[in-house]
Order: structure tokens, then C-alpha cells, then sequence
């Protein structure tokens, strides 16, 4: 037991060191000045003695590989250090930021879930017709790139409809849109692996011996087949929420809702490296988590796991 | 009799779809307290038979008849709910393997309960003592500790005990088991038997469906053979096993290697996969003068790491002998190391200790580049043949790998007349026609794969065959043309085979000396007759008495 808990956490730090290392270098790829930054971004008319001053308190005229080292050694500290743009610590900065991200990523995998499971039983029930309709609906929304749906979701809820509103304001009306962007192609996904699990768990000897003990269509499915069902999907929610996370950026910034991804990006585009990387580690801490989670939930959906 | 009869069946037509029927009109019924068993060859219908009588032949399935009973009540034309409230109750399944069988991922108790909590009133608490009692019933040790464990974590006899223990929880006058003991090992099988027989003689009615005439003449009544959605002959089983009337059946019993000598032919000549080339009569080998060893294992020892990370021995300290021309059959139970000692033999595992010799030289000591250029001198077949082939090729480029690069001119697609010969005399040796040679392995049936897999391991023109299983998946009729088969290329080519089985039955009628494996070590070896007539070692007594036999 503890020695595979070390094994996780060696894991962990060493996801955490290339995320870390990854982000520094491909920041430093984004063309531009980095003092420029901290003097008010690209737009600001900053002396030449200032950009010199700058340089040197930041330490940005030392060897490329020395400050990597610094910047790691700061980290290490848990010290995720302060914006350039907004001249504020990042860590509070990011911490302040996450709740939203996370209540989007999380309402989504959960929507997400619901849709799939109601997909998969529904399609695994009906006949061929239901099948097909099920499992062409499931490839489509799978195929739904964010940006085209959250459009298309403002136009016909917001601009045809009027009942929910274009911009994610407070409250539960700004949330459900953002939310259904992000959980419709995730849904098509999940949905997909959980119809052919289900499948073949309905097509299982023990099915059949439990239809054969006096058990009905929905006692089979719910006590024996979903559970198995459920397991691939399961395990690949992790992933999953790695994957809202990332579709957040996008979908933060068209229903211009506060958030990581929207923090990210005016990060990237100001050259924000400390914010960057911030929302970067926080991100690969928050994906960590989720992955133990998802490792526990399999655990206690699948003793069998826990005997190996 | 009908009047009682716990099961009525009549004129019974079960179809798929608009494709011809597989049960095509049968007729049959069972007394409380009385064991039928139906047999047949896999496609004959039995087991879609034992699912129609419980509404669960599937979705598409036709189901028609002029009478279907259960316990006196008609079934026919019962809603899905009415179903439901019989089975378990008027009826138990009991399937093979309960591996699967059950809930890989919920506790026993829970589905030997799943019964009472569907069809009784019994609360939680009486519902957990009556799985206590049904489990002791089925002679589970230790019940109220194993409750709590899934099927995973059980043995393959502890198991099938608790799936008849689900099976029988509402005492149904009629149990239903489809092929109970297939995946078990004969001692284990022999219990299941015996526990079967004990629920039978307590009033159940038992149908038991199986492929094997040997397993089901031990607790059956009357057995009726099923052929092609017919049941071609029925009746008592000692008359029909005694003195077969149909053709069907003849073939059928003949097939059954337990006690018949070495060198009778176990399929009939004139069947249309035999060989139509015409054989020398058996001689029975002589037992007396052996031939050169071949092939030698001294001290064979090999362990693997457990999960947990303790070592557990597979074979340890095995030696054998094997002799020219003759067949050295090594038996043993799922785990007894019988696998392991082929693969340390193919030299494809090497020993920890100990070695293997081959005509006199070393053969695991070496190194694999020397062992190269002598591999073709040892052939070998598997019980998965369909697994061992490359599922995209077709048979002419499985074989013509194996005859040598040689033959393989550019994809295959240009073979010269001498290479194809050379594919058509291999095909002609083991019985298949050329017609096969374009065809992929998911494209034949499980005897032709055999055959194909033999014929691959001829190819190299070995002198050794290691044959792992070889026809454990198998039909008894296809399983007998496949030992013919062996035994034919055998005499011909004066091959000396190594036949590994778990199947005492088939291991006797091949063997000229046999080694009993037990946990990973020989327990018993000699000359086949010395060891099957009067066994030494206790295991091997146990072993022999569990073989079931005809008529045993």
C-alpha cells in the first residue's frame, strides 16, 4: 500500500516538473520582449531605462537555463511568484479564478454522464432503429467542435429563444449554456463507449443467469450491466476533465465568463509567463487529483481491483 | 406420467429471424425427481432448447409448440412479467463456468439472494441466513466467510457450487444445467456430479444439457441425443449408450477415447473429413522394445513471480523420457504445470534449473541462434489453433511460411508447381482439401484449424511433436478425427509426440507411457496400460476414479 502511494506521488512530481518545464520553454517561443510585459504589455512606451531596470531586477538578461533553474527552485518553494501585467501575486491571483473553472468542468462532466447514460440505456433498449438513431446522435455530438456550439446555443437560446443569457452572468441562467457546450461532445464520446460496454455486458453469462433467477429488463441493467458498463467510462473521465479544462479556454472567453481559461489566455497574449505557468500547474495539480479520483472511484466500482 | 411430469415438452420449433429453423420439432418430458440429459455436438440446438424452456432463447428468437409445460402450467404465450415470476421459482439454470456466470463484480450472497429477494417476502436478515444454509447445502465449505466473495476469488468446483446454490434457492421442481462441469477439471467434476445426482434424488427434476456422453451417463436416467435441431434417439441410458440404433449415435459413442486401446480408430473411415487415402490397420505398438531417446528433461525447474510479489514453483524438478516413435502423454489438472513444461520443452521458457536435451545434445542450454536452425525438428500444436494463426492470412501463406521462406516468392503471389505440390501433399496428409488453401482461419471450422495446425507443425519436417491440449476445444467426433488423425501421422512419419491433456480419456488411448503433473511435479509416470491399470500414487488413483466413462 505505501509503496505503491510513493509511486503515485514520484509520479506526480515528475507530471508536474515537465509541465513545468514544457510551459517555460514554449513561453519563451511567444515573440517579444519579456521586460516589455512587465512595463504594461506590448501597447506601453517604456523608456529604455526602464526596460534596463526591468531586465535586471527580473533577471532576464541571464543565461536562458539559469533562470529555468530559478524559476523551478521557486516553484519547488510553492512560490508561483508575481504577474508582470497585473503586478499582484499569482498564486491568489489563479487560486481566485479556479472556483469557476472547476464548477464548469465539474457541472460538465457530471451533464455529461447523465447525457451518455440516458443515450446508452435508451439506444441499448429500443430496437435497431433506436440503436442507430443512439449511436449516430453519440458520433455527432462527438464531432462538435466548442466554438461552433456555444454560437450556435447563442443564437437559438439567446438571439431566437431569449431565454438564456449570451453572457455568463451570476447565477444559474449564465451557467447553462457554457455547461451544455462543454458536456454535449464530451456526452457523444462517453456515450459511444458506454453503448458497446453495455452491450456486451447485457450479452454476459451472468445476465443470463440473472434473467434466468426471475430478474427483469430494468433489474438486469441496473444491478448487473451498468455497473460494468460504467468501468472504461469511468476510467476515462479523468481524461476527461482534463479535456473541459482545456475546452474552458474557449468557452470562457465567447460567454465572456470569468475563469482559468479566460485568465490563460490574456496571459499568453500579454506575455504573462509567471501567470501562465501559475494557471498551468494548477491545472496539472487539479488534472492529478482527478486522476486519483477517477483510480478510487474505479476501485470501488470494480472490487477487483482492489485484490491485485 | 405426464399428468406429474415436472417438465412437458411437445412438437417444439425454435428460429432466428427468417433463417431456417435450429430446433425443429422436439418433444420430450421429466418426471420429478428424474435426470434427462440431452446430448449433441455444439449447433445441434440442445442449449437453444434449454434457453426456449425458460423464455430466454432471445429477443429475435420464434418460439413455437404444441405444448410447453413447466410443473403442470402451460408457458406459452406469457407476457414478460409472468416470465419473470416463474423463473427462479418453477425453474433454475445453472450455466458453465461461473466465472462469468456470476457477477464477476458482486458477491456470491448477493446473487444466490437475488432469487429470495425477487420471489419471497423474506427480509434482509432471513435472507442472509437462508444463503448461509443453501450454501452449505451445496457442500461449500466455510459458508458464512465466503458470502462475501466474488466469484474471481473463488476456485472453479467452489464456484459452480454457489451458482447451483442461486440455482436452487426456491427448491424449482425443475433445474436446467447447460453444460455444468465443461471448464472443470475431472475431480472437481466428478463432485459437481455427485452433487447434481444429490439435488436429483431430493425430487428435482434435472434436464442437463452437454456435449460429452461420458460426463452425462453417470447421473442421467435417459438421454437423448440431439442432431441437427432433431432428437435423433432417446431412451434409457443404458440402452442407448449399450446398444446405439442410429447411425448418429454409433459415430458418437465410438468417439469417446476412454478405454479404447491405442491404435482404434475412434472415427468412422467413411465420414467425409476422414482421409480418403487407404491405411494401414493399426498395429498396436510394441511396448517392449523402446526406441532411442530423443528427447530428454532432467530436472526441470521454473517458477513465476505472483502478483504480491512471492515466487510460485510451475514445474519443479520434472525429468522424462521420450522414446522414438512413441507418445509420452503427460496429464494433470488446470495448474499442475503441464503447459509450462511444454513451453521449457519448445524451449520458449528457460529453466531455472535443470535441462533438456534433444537426440543427445543440449537443447535449453544453448543459445537461441544456435536453437534456431534446429526448431524445425520439433513441432507443436496448441488448444487455441485459431489464436496461433494470423487471422488475414490465408492457409496457403500459413503453410507456405512454414514450409520455409523458400516457397514465398513475392507475396505469395506467383508459387511455383514443386511448392505447391509440397502444400497439397502436407493438406492431403492431414485431410483437408486444396479448396481450403484460400481461405482465412475464422473462415473453417474448429477440426479444419486443428488440422491446419498440424499441418503446419508437419511442415518442418520435425521429429518431435508437442502437442498442448490439442483437442480440448473440440467436438468428440471432430475430437476423434483428430486423434486418428495423430495417430496416423504418427505411424507414417514415425514421429515421437509429447500429448499434454487434462483429459485422462484422451491421454489413455494415445499414450504408450504417461506422467501424472500434480502442483508442478510428477507425481506417477510408466508405461500407459501399467499406470492406468493399477496406479500407484493416491493423486493418480483419484484422478482415475474421477474420469467419467461410458456406462461408469
Amino acid at each position: 500500500m505505501l509503496g505503491r502511494l510513493g509511486v503515485r506521488l514520484a509520479g506526480a512530481v515528475f507530471v508536474l516538473w515537465a509541465v513545468a518545464s514544457v510551459t517555460f520553454f514554449a513561453v519563451r517561443l511567444i515573440p517579444g520582449d519579456p521586460a516589455q510585459a512587465v512595463l504594461g504589455g506590448p501597447g506601453s512606451q517604456a523608456s529604455p531605462e526602464a526596460l534596463a531596470a526591468v531586465t535586471a531586477e527580473y533577471g532576464f538578461d541571464q543565461p536562458v537555463f539559469t533562470q529555468y533553474l530559478t524559476q523551478l527552485g521557486r516553484l519547488a518553494t510553492g512560490d508561483l511568484g508575481r504577474s508582470y501585467a497585473l503586478n499582484m501575486e499569482v498564486g491568489p491571483l489563479v487560486l481566485a479564478q479556479l472556483g469557476g473553472t472547476l464548477l464548469l468542468a465539474v457541472l460538465a462532466l457530471g451533464l455529461a454522464w447523465v447525457i451518455a447514460l440516458a443515450l446508452a440505456t435508451w439506444s441499448t433498449r429500443g430496437g435497431r432503429v433506436a440503436a442507430r438513431v443512439g449511436s449516430s446522435l453519440e458520433i455527432v455530438a462527438a464531432a462538435l467542435p466548442h466554438f461552433w456550439l456555444a454560437t450556435s446555443l447563442i443564437v437559438v437560446f439567446s438571439i431566437w429563444l431569449g431565454v438564456l443569457p449570451p453572457i455568463s452572468t451570476a447565477g444559474v441562467a449564465g451557467l447553462v449554456l457554457p455547461v451544455f457546450t462543454l458536456a454535449i461532445p464530451l456526452a457523444g464520446f462517453l456515450g459511444q463507449i458506454m453503448r458497446e460496454s453495455l452491450l456486451i455486458a447485457l450479452e454476459s453469462p451472468f445476465v443470463l443467469s440473472a434473467r434466468a433467477r426471475g430478474e427483469g429488463a430494468r433489474g438486469v441493467r441496473w444491478i448487473h450491466a451498468l455497473r460494468h458498463a460504467s468501468l472504461p467510462a469511468i476510467s476515462l473521465s479523468g481524461w476527461a476533465f482534463g479535456s473541459l479544462i482545456s475546452g474552458a479556454v474557449v468557452v470562457e472567453t465567447i460567454f465572456a465568463r470569468p475563469g482559468l481559461g479566460r485568465t490563460l489566455l490574456n496571459a499568453v497574449t500579454l506575455r504573462d509567463v509567471p501567470v501562465v505557468i501559475g494557471v498551468v500547474m494548477i491545472v496539472a495539480v487539479a488534472y492529478i487529483l482527478m486522476t486519483l479520483l477517477t483510480d478510487a472511484v474505479s476501485r470501488l466500482v470494480d472490487p477487483r481491483l482492489r485484490l491485485s | 406420467m405426464s399428468a406429474t411430469a415436472a417438465l412437458t415438452v411437445h412438437n417444439l420449433r425454435v428460429g432466428f429471424g427468417a433463417a431456417e429453423p435450429v430446433v425443429r420439432g422436439v418433444s420430450f418430458e421429466i418426471a420429478p425427481g428424474e435426470c434427462l440429459a440431452i446430448v449433441g455436438e455444439s449447433g445441434s440446438g440442445k442449449s437453444v432448447t434449454a434457453r426456449s424452456l425458460l423464455g430466454l432463447a432471445g429477443g429475435n428468437a420464434r418460439v413455437q409448440a404444441d405444448r410447453l409445460d413447466l410443473g403442470g402450467r402451460s408457458v406459452q404465450g406469457l407476457t414478460d412479467r409472468a416470465w419473470e415470476s416463474r423463473r427462479g421459482k418453477d425453474v433454475g439454470l445453472v450455466l458453465q463456468d461461473a466465472l462469468v456466470s456470476l457477477d464477476p463484480l458482486r458477491p456470491i450472497g448477493r446473487e444466490i439472494a437475488d432469487s429470495l429477494r425477487l420471489h419471497t417476502t423474506l427480509g434482509a436478515a432471513a435472507r442472509a441466513r437462508r444463503v448461509i444454509e443453501l450454501l452449505d447445502a451445496v457442500g461449500l465449505p466455510d459458508p458464512a466467510h465466503q458470502v462475501q466473495k466474488r466469484s474471481g476469488q473463488l476456485s472453479g468446483g467452489e464456484r459452480q457450487r454457489a451458482l447451483i446454490a442461486a440455482a436452487i434457492a426456491l427448491d424449482p421442481p425443475l433445474l436446467i444445467a447447460d453444460e455444468p462441469t465443461t471448464a472443470l477439471d475431472v475431480t472437481v467434476q466428478a463432485q459437481i456430479l455427485a452433487l447434481l445426482e444429490q439435488i436429483k434424488r431430493s425430487g428435482t427434476a434435472l434436464l442437463l444439457i452437454s456435449h460429452d456422453l461420458a460426463v452425462v451417463s453417470r447421473i442421467a436416467d435417459r438421454v437423448a441425443l440431439m442432431h441437427d435441431g432433431l432428437l435423433i434417439e432417446s431412451g434409457p441410458t443404458e440402452q442407448v449408450l449399450g446398444s446405439p440404433q442410429h447411425e448418429q449415435t454409433r459415430s458418437m459413442v465410438a468417439a469417446v477415447p476412454a478405454d479404447k486401446p491405442r491404435g482404434t480408430r475412434l472415427s468412422p473411415m467413411d465420414s467425409p473429413a476422414a482421409r480418403t487415402i487407404p491405411r494401414s490397420p493399426a498395429p498396436a505398438p510394441t511396448a517392449t522394445e523402446q526406441g532411442e531417446i530423443v528427447l530428454e528433461a532432467i530436472g526441470l525447474t521454473r517458477s513465476f513471480r505472483r502478483p504480491d510479489g512471492s515466487r510460485q514453483l510451475a514445474v519443479d524438478d520434472v525429468s522424462f523420457a521420450l522414446h522414438r516413435g512413441s507418445t509420452l502423454g503427460i496429464v494433470g489438472e488446470s495448474g499442475s504445470g503441464k503447459t509450462t513444461t511444454a513451453r521449457l520443452v519448445l524451449a520458449l521458457l528457460e529453466p531455472e534449473q535443470g535441462e533438456v536435451q534433444l537426440f543427445g545434445r543440449p537443447w535449453s542450454s544453448i543459445a537461441e541462434k544456435k536453437r534456431r536452425g534446429r526448431r524445425p525438428g520439433v513441432g507443436a500444436i496448441y488448444q487455441d489453433a485459431l489464436g496461433s494463426f494470423d487471422p488475414r492470412r490465408s492457409v496457403a501463406e500459413i503453410l507456405a511460411d512454414a514450409l520455409g521462406s523458400a516457397l514465398t516468392h513475392s507475396r505469395g503471389s506467383r508459387r511455383s508447381p514443386q511448392s505447391l505440390a509440397r502444400l497439397t501433399t502436407l493438406l492431403d496428409e492431414v485431410g483437408l482439401a486444396g479448396t481450403v488453401l484460400s481461405r482465412r482461419p475464422l473462415e473453417l471450422s474448429g477440426g479444419q484449424r486443428q488440422r491446419v495446425g498440424i499441418a503446419r507443425a508437419l511442415a518442418g519436417r520435425p521429429e518431435i511433436l508437442i502437442c498442448d491440449e490439442p483437442v480440448s476445444s473440440l467436438d468428440v467426433s471432430v475430437q476423434a478425427q483428430v486423434l486418428d488423425l495423430l495417430d496416423d501421422v504418427q505411424r507414417e512419419r514415425g514421429l515421437s509426440l509429447i500429448f499434454i491433456s487434462h483429459d485422462l480419456g484422451v491421454v489413455q488411448h494415445i499414450s504408450d507411457d504417461v506422467a501424472v503433473m500434480r502442483s508442478g511435479r510428477i507425481v506417477e509416470s510408466g508405461p500407459a496400460a501399467r499406470v492406468f491399470a493399477a496406479p500407484q500414487h493416491p493423486y493418480s488413483v483419484q484422478l482415475l476414479k474421477a474420469v467419467p466413462r461410458l456406462l461408469g
